[in-house]
């Protein structure tokens, strides 16, 4: 079982308080944008996924805490987790990846 | 040699000690007309496929490990065709119909038991289900029927239909023709085969990228051996599919999840049949070393790990437990955790890819092992033709743009 850091809580918790919530930082497009899309694109919003071997950005959700949903990186070779950072923040760069590693 | 029963007699007179290796242990040659990437039982048999039905010989196999040492080695080697869409039953059903003469074939005993998988109903949706499923079935000519409770306990004794029960048994559905196969086997019997053809399979041999031409087109693979040459490479990496099509500048609708199984201690023979539990979220057999397998979802995060969480295997055992109490004291002897690729539809993808010369087959998600053989056909007779059949011709990526999914996430077991 993981434990994760719960950064509204500012605790690690164990993964069966959390729910996985898929891949970060894809935005869903504004309405206007949607009705000009073509269904190549729709199909990379709605269905392509990075399915990275390594640091991936995902979302988490406090479901069984704070209810807060909020992102991570995560290694997914070795399942462990970099950093945690709240919901509306930027994705980490990879200077600042490399910093949280230390 | 030829495995019969005379030569397993004259090499007993021997010691059992003159047993030839199975297949030789490869260097790859400069060049070949077709590269499958993944030595699994998916991309052996591919090759083999290629080898005897297409009649293209001059085959690469490459794996990063040790052939059948991924998801081939990592499940629970159920195979059924109780599928509720027509272009699914079409397709697991061709994989069960060459499941039938498989041993024979290459020469090689998959252990093939046809069992029966049982899968029960606890609730008025599930019963409504099944049934549907029953009827959908039968018009596809694939075999699938309806028991009571009564019957379900006949067919499996180690059953509890005590209505008193939390989740009470109000029925199954039935497959006469599905059960268990022995995993590895499938994987040598193929590499043997394959490998008696003229196929190279290497292995220990990682492929570290794709190199295309001025058109865009495939001509080779770079691996930990060297620059290979090849115009037709067959992608069959499972869980690794993502990185292997990056490679390739390609992005794929798929995610990679742990799947977890696990074994108990080896007894008796009680369980005669393969059953699963939607609604109770488990499903089991016993191997024919004695072992009870014991399998449920995967994990909810995505994952290269090739391990997953505890808890769910204790959700797994609880499940267990709640349908056959009888197994409450049983010892867990050891588990196991695979990535499987799963696809937002939960059907595979088999075919052509936007690339040209590069095919693939992926996304079987949680229930790969079943469609072993079909899987493999599929994707030699897409090579060899440059064109899919007309069974795996739905399961295109192409279905993700046009929207003409087969939806099977909602029709799956628990197991899928």
């Amino acid at each position: 079982m993981l434990l994760i850091h719960c950064p509204y809580c500012k605790e690690n918790r164990p993964e069966i308080e959390f729910a996985y919530a898929g891949e970060a930082h894809i935005v869903r497009p504004d309405a206007i944008v949607q009705s000009e899309m073509t269904d190549e694109e729709w199909s990379k919003f709605m269905f392509i996924r990075n399915n990275f071997r390594g640091e991936h950005a995902e979302r988490w959700w406090h479901n069984a805490g704070c209810n807060m949903f909020f992102n991570a990186i995560r290694n997914t070779k070795t399942d462990k987790f970099v950093m945690t950072y709240k919901m509306g923040e930027n994705r980490p760069t990879k200077t600042q990846i490399e910093a949280a590693k230390k | 040699m030829k495995f019969s029963a005379i030569s397993l007699f004259a090499n007993a007179l021997s010691g059992h000690k003159k047993w030839p290796s199975q297949f030789p242990n490869k260097e790859p040659k400069k060049e070949y007309d077709v590269i499958i990437i993944g030595g699994g039982a998916h991309g052996l048999g591919a090759a083999y496929y290629l080898a005897s039905k297409y009649g293209i010989k001059n085959v690469a196999v490459l794996e990063k490990g040790w052939i059948g040492g991924g998801n081939t080695g990592r499940n629970t080697t159920i195979i059924r065709s109780n599928y509720l869409f027509d272009e699914s039953a079409a397709l697991y059903d061709h994989a069960v119909d060459l499941w039938d003469g498989l041993s024979q074939e290459l020469n090689y005993n998959v252990m093939f038991s046809k069992r029966g998988v049982l899968m029960l109903a606890h609730n008025v949706h599930d019963v409504q289900s099944f049934q549907r499923h029953v009827y959908s079935n039968r018009l596809n000519n694939v075999d699938n029927r309806w028991l009571t409770p009564e019957e379900c306990k006949e067919f499996c004794p180690p059953l509890d239909i005590s209505s008193s029960r939390r989740y009470p048994v109000m029925g199954g559905a039935l497959q006469m023709r599905a059960g268990t196969a022995r995993h590895d086997s499938v994987a040598w019997g193929y590499a043997r085969a394959a490998s008696k053809l003229g196929v190279d399979i290497i292995q220990n041999c990682e492929v570290t990228g794709i190199r295309r031409d001025a058109f865009g087109n495939v001509e080779g693979v770079e691996t930990a051996k060297g620059y290979l040459k090849s115009k037709k490479v067959g992608v069959s990496a499972a869980g690794n599919t993502s990185v292997v099509m990056e490679m390739a500048g390609l992005r794929f609708p798929l995610e990679s999840y742990p799947l977890q199984a696990l074994v108990s201690e080896p007894i008796k023979p009680v369980f005669p049949c393969v059953v699963m539990s939607n609604a109770v979220h488990a499903y089991i057999s016993q191997s024919d070393k004695g072992e009870l397998v014991i399998g449920a979802g995967t994990d909810q995060y995505t994952s290269y790990s090739q391990r997953g969480a505890l808890h769910l295997q204790e959700h797994n055992l609880m499940s267990i437990c709640e349908i056959f109490p009888i197994f409450k004291r049983m010892r867990m002897l050891r588990s196991w955790g695979g990535v499987v690729d799963v696809t937002p539809d939960r059907s595979p993808i088999v075919g052509k890819t936007p690339v040209g010369g590069l095919y693939v087959n992926c996304g079987w998600g949680t229930g790969g092992f079943k469609a072993t053989p079909g899987a493999a056909n599929m994707l030699a007779y897409t090579i060899a033709h440059n064109e899919p059949h007309k069974i795996n011709a739905p399961f295109n990526l192409d279905r993700f743009i046009g929207g003409r999914l087969i939806d099977e996430a909602a029709a799956a077991a628990v197991a899928h």
